[in-house]
């Protein structure tokens, strides 16, 4: 029993961080119907910052507030000069050019910090099962999907970003500025994308470190609905819990297919995910 | 397409001239290959001889092996500076592989036929060399000190050009079982190993001399990054000693979960991830500025043990330490010297040793004759096998146990063994002295 | 992660001659011929090369060829019939697997057996992931296609007794035969196997979409409602654009196996999978022509960035991570100014001579 319990914890506290990011992934989508493959190394990027800063001023909270800024910075700039005049031709380029955007950033990251591995502290103490640190990962995760539904549902904000991804000629026309949204919706996406990193990145950093967290972040976005924020936490959680029960009871290496498993079960059930609404096709 | 009967017809005509093609015989069966003449001497002019080796430099396994590299490539630039080799300067091509067999092979042909390389040296990694052991021997290739710890280097019948280097995981393993069963007889073992040969080769030495006691076997992919259940489950099984057949990142992602729960076994650790300047500077950085833990980065490394064939950097008594420490102060990249650098090294340092006994007329025979027809005593403080049919590289390994505050303390003098069911037994063998190099300034 | 919307402006004549049939004598000729005659042209054109360089470049060509039947499999999926899917390498890891257990437990069979068994068992593996997927749309079919190709590789940890864990099989598999000794070498031998299974792939993949099944996913990819109105079997010609894709990537799998003798999970990683993707995109999702830019851009932008990085004189860490940032730069660049790709600049800049001739 405690071993279940333990194994609870464990996927609880992992799956966090794939929450956070797919909540990260889940923002751009709605603002953009684009899946960023840049967003794990926008999360390298800030995290790198973090453990820069840290290291400098001896504070981690100055990092950590360094990390978030330069997730927002980057995203917005990323997608004013790199992703818009490419997103205007064809929305598969666009999802491409991320992907190139993904390795430019990891090996930048590579060249500036080196390829070998940095130990980078957890925000709180993780000492002890369901630690203060774990605690602060699920809590943070969870307050910002609350934050995120009401400004998107309850705050001209967020009308607003929502009519320019569905219906950005309507929007124009009634005096939303597209752009504007776009790049504010990149920004706020990729702060919670630094985020992310700073939960899931420690214990040790290296220029690839994202790689797996961010397979398991889309899978978690995937299965939980690309269209609400609480369905990328359901996701996430659901994905840590799942590999960390296959892992302890059947064996870590089919941690990684328990995760397909979970996606082609839920997906088979419902193609959009858990909590997505049935919408209905245009015909 | 009106004519589909065309469409079907089409692969099958495809089917019929491939078949065609390649009728002659299964695809399998493979006669021997011709002999390779080996009184040749590629890469090699008057004033220097090119040597290649293959390494991830990216990729995730970058981070653990970048190190390597980097340290031989200080030996040969002090070597050079020396005056090199009989006369010539030694010319070492590191290529990119990130760790991806396919690559290994990619970048292999390149060396062998575009840089035309006159030896490979401690090319890196179990899966990534075994895609490119067939292709060095049949090309003539000396391949000389591949960088890992498996058998497969140690088969002279089938790769008589191939000399292993490291002391294989299960000599290792055997030496680490008796040991622990002199030493905490008794006590309930638990093993912790990466789930490719260095497991399966751990567990045969260890079996030898534990099995009663083994109360869990857990095992981790290099892939996933999570040694949660693992260590729940070791503590659960009541394991008091755990070895830990791993590679350095997990040797410090164990201790850390081992941390955080509470659970606090005696660690005995393979030479490839007993690094512990590695170990202490991810660790540190780690525990850096969180008073809330108020653990110091040593806590965690405290009375672990070590198996190990090589000299140690941290040991401030060790005279290849120092002299290693030295070279890479002045020829090396910057940043702490460790001991996965010393891997490299040494190598390079046995290499340069090796290179010079095969003489001024160099030819790839003189470096196997070299190589075959000398007890080889190098920087490693335990025999080397190279000759008489074994290729085994590092005959066994010795025991250290670290303490806080980075003091190294040797608990167990060097013992040899071999790879089957045989003794251990000590050795009376007296390591080289960097004095007594002919490159030593 | 939707359709492509560049759709309508890209030539639908998968070998990219131009869409209005022009009255010469080739036109004549039924199309499957002249895509046989093509790939004749092709495999004369490698073995060609073959003559003039040497075993590393017969090693690299494989490679190219290996890469494009990958990639013009993926092509088919993702330009015709408008399905993303990340999880290529699963495909080629199949195929690559096939072939090592082929050899190392049915040594006698011939190759072409082989890789007529790999196409049995790609097929099977395409109607399993194509029938598993497809009522999934967009992000949803490129996130489940994901975790299999990141997921797939535990198999082989989890059964390392059969499928060697993350060493992997080892195979090594027969040269020329003897007749042709000492005037091909084994890796010029094996770039021609390789090539000419290549070429046959390719001259039935262009025939298939040119003919009623590439129409099909062509309008399942403009409008899937449409489509189904217009009595296009939807869900099944999804299906039997997965099973395409899944043999042409199979087979490119064998036939790495075949020229690399190692088949590890350390080769099928996400990197393959999103690269193969990525390079199709930058070749020209239009056209097949498109997977042979792709497949050069796939073997050789990191050498000649290794070379350049080298040439540079930088230090350690630029230098080793030089290649990665050139390929992304590389990607970029292509898509920014030529949002057809590689094979679509082509295309425009032979249209603009014509014009200027006429």
């Amino acid at each position: 029993m405690t071993h279940f319990i333990n194994l609870t914890l464990n996927g609880l506290a992992s799956g966090a961080g794939y929450a956070a990011l797919a909540l990260s992934l889940v923002i751009i989508y709605q603002a953009t119907r684009l899946v960023n493959f840049a967003q794990p190394a926008l999360a390298l990027l800030s995290v790198y910052t973090a453990y820069t800063v840290t290291q400098l001023t001896g504070s981690y909270w100055v990092g950590f507030a360094a990390a978030l800024t330069v997730g927002l910075v980057v995203g917005a700039l990323v997608e004013r000069v790199i992703i818009r005049p490419i997103a205007r031709t064809s929305q598969l380029n666009a999802i491409i050019v991320t992907l190139g955007l993904l390795l430019v950033i990891q090996g930048v990251v590579g060249m500036v910090w080196g390829n070998e591995q940095h130990g980078f502290r957890y925000a709180f103490d993780y000492v002890g099962r369901f630690a203060p640190s774990d605690v602060f990962a699920l809590a943070s995760v969870g307050g910002v999907a609350l934050l995120l539904f009401l400004v998107y549902r309850f705050t001209p904000l967020g009308l607003r970003m929502r009519a320019a991804a569905f219906r950005p000629e309507a929007a124009r026309l009634s005096g939303v500025k597209v752009g504007l949204m776009l790049t504010v919706g990149w920004g706020i996406a990729s702060l919670i994308g630094a985020l992310a990193g700073m939960l899931a990145g420690p214990p040790f950093l290296s220029p690839n470190v994202f790689d797996v967290v961010f397979v398991f972040g889309i899978t978690a976005a995937v299965v939980g609905g690309l269209d609400n924020p609480f369905g990328a936490v359901v996701g996430g959680l659901l994905i840590g819990l799942g590999m960390s029960y296959v892992s302890g009871y059947v064996g870590p290496e089919l941690a990684t297919l328990s995760a397909l498993v979970i996606v082609v079960l839920v997906l088979s059930v419902r193609p959009d995910g858990i909590l997505s609404r049935p919408t209905a096709r245009k015909v | 397409m009106r004519p589909r009967t065309r469409t079907r017809a089409l692969p099958a005509l495809g089917l019929a001239l491939i078949m065609f093609l390649t009728a002659c015989g299964g695809a399998g069966e493979v006669g021997d290959g011709a002999d390779v003449d080996l009184d040749v001497a590629p890469g090699v002019t008057d004033d220097a001889v090119v040597i290649g080796s293959h390494q991830p430099l990216t990729g995730p396994a970058a981070p653990g092996y970048l190190a390597v590299s980097q340290g031989a490539a200080a030996v040969f630039d002090h070597v050079n500076a020396q005056g090199g080799v009989n006369g010539r300067s030694i010319d070492y091509r590191v290529e990119d592989d990130a760790y991806d067999p396919s690559q290994t092979i990619d970048v292999t042909r390149q060396l062998v036929i575009e840089d035309e390389i006159f030896a490979m040296v401690g090319g890196l990694g179990t899966p990534t060399h075994s895609g490119v052991l067939d292709y060095l021997n049949e090309e003539g290739v000396p391949d000389i000190f591949p960088s890992s710890g498996a058998l497969a280097w140690n088969n002279p019948d089938e790769h008589p050009l191939t000399y292993g280097w490291q002391t294989d995981y299960t000599k290792e393993a055997k030496i680490q079982g008796a040991y622990i069963a002199e030493h905490f007889a008794g006590q309930g073992v638990g093993y912790l190993y990466q789930n490719d040969d260095i497991g399966e080769d751990s567990q045969a030495g260890l079996d030898q001399y534990l099995t009663d006691d083994v109360v869990a076997r857990q095992h981790y992919e290099s892939e996933v990054a999570d040694l949660s259940s693992q260590m729940a489950e070791l503590e659960r099984s009541g394991a008091e000693v755990v070895v830990c057949s791993c590679i350095p990142a997990f040797v410090a992602l164990g201790m850390l979960e081992a941390a955080r729960i509470g659970y606090e076994p005696q660690w005995m650790v393979s030479s490839i991830g007993g690094d512990t300047t590695t170990l202490q500077a991810l660790l540190a950085e780690f525990t850096q500025d969180t008073d809330a833990e108020g653990v110091p980065a040593d806590t965690f490394l405290d009375d672990m043990l070590i198996t190990t064939y090589m000299p140690r950097v941290e040991d401030e008594d060790d005279e290849w330490g120092r002299f290693f420490l030295a070279i890479y102060e002045e020829y090396g990249e910057g940043g702490p010297v460790t001991n996965t650098h010393v891997f490299g090294m040494t190598q390079a340092v046995m290499f340069a040793q090796v290179l010079m006994s095969a003489g001024e007329d160099l030819t790839r025979r003189s470096l196997i004759e070299a190589m075959d027809e000398q007890e080889w005593r190098g920087p490693g403080s335990v025999p080397f096998s190279s000759s008489d049919g074994d290729h085994g590289g590092h005959e066994g390994v010795y025991v250290v146990q670290y303490q806080e505050g980075g003091a190294i303390e040797m608990v167990q003098e060097p013992r040899v063994t071999d790879r089957e069911g045989g003794a251990i037994e000590e050795t009376d063998f007296e390591p080289l002295m960097p004095e007594e190099l002919p490159f030593h300034d | 992660m939707s359709q492509p919307t560049v759709r309508r402006e890209t030539p639908t004549d998968p070998v990219g001659s131009d869409p209005a049939p022009r009255h010469t004598r080739r036109s004549a000729l039924p199309l499957p011929v002249r895509h046989l005659l093509l790939a004749a042209l092709g495999l004369a054109a490698v073995a060609g090369l073959l003559l003039v360089t040497g075993d590393l470049t017969a090693l690299r060509l494989a490679a190219v060829g290996y890469t494009m039947l990958a990639v013009a499999g993926l092509q088919l999926l993702v330009g015709a019939s408008g399905q993303v899917s990340l999880g290529h390498g699963a495909f080629m890891m199949i195929g690559a697997y096939a072939m090592a257990l082929l050899v190392l437990h049915q040594p006698m069979l011939p190759l072409a057996v082989n890789l007529a068994i790999i196409v049995v068992v790609s097929v099977v593996a395409g109607i399993a992931v194509g029938a598993a997927t497809a009522r999934l749309h967009g992000p949803y079919l490129a996130g489940a296609t994901l975790i299999l190709a990141v997921g797939l590789p535990g198999l082989a940890h989890r059964y390392h007794d059969v499928l060697g864990g993350s060493n992997g099989l080892n195979i090594r598999t027969a040269g020329a035969p003897p007749f042709l000794q000492g005037l091909v070498s084994t890796s010029e031998w094996r770039a021609l196997v390789v090539w000419t299974t290549v070429v046959l792939g390719l001259a039935l993949l262009a025939t298939l979409s040119a003919g009623r099944l590439g129409r099909r996913m062509r309008a399942i990819r403009d409008d899937e409602t449409a489509a189904a109105m217009a009595g296009v079997p939807v869900g099944g010609t999804k299906v039997v654009a997965f099973v395409i894709a899944s043999t042409a990537g199979g087979l490119a799998g064998g036939l790495q196996a075949y020229v690399l003798g190692t088949v590890t999970p350390g080769s099928f990683t996400l990197v393959l999978s999103l690269t193969l993707l990525a390079a199709l995109v930058m070749g020209g999702i239009g056209s097949l022509w498109g997977a042979l830019w792709a497949a050069i851009a796939i073997v050789y932008l990191q050498i000649w960035a290794t070379d350049l990085a080298r040439a540079l004189n930088l230090s350690r860490d630029v230098e080793n991570n030089l290649p990665i940032v050139f390929f992304g730069v590389v990607l970029i660049l292509v898509l920014r100014f030529w949002p057809l790709g590689v094979h679509g600049a082509l295309h425009s800049l032979r249209a603009r001579l014509r014009a200027r001739e006429s």
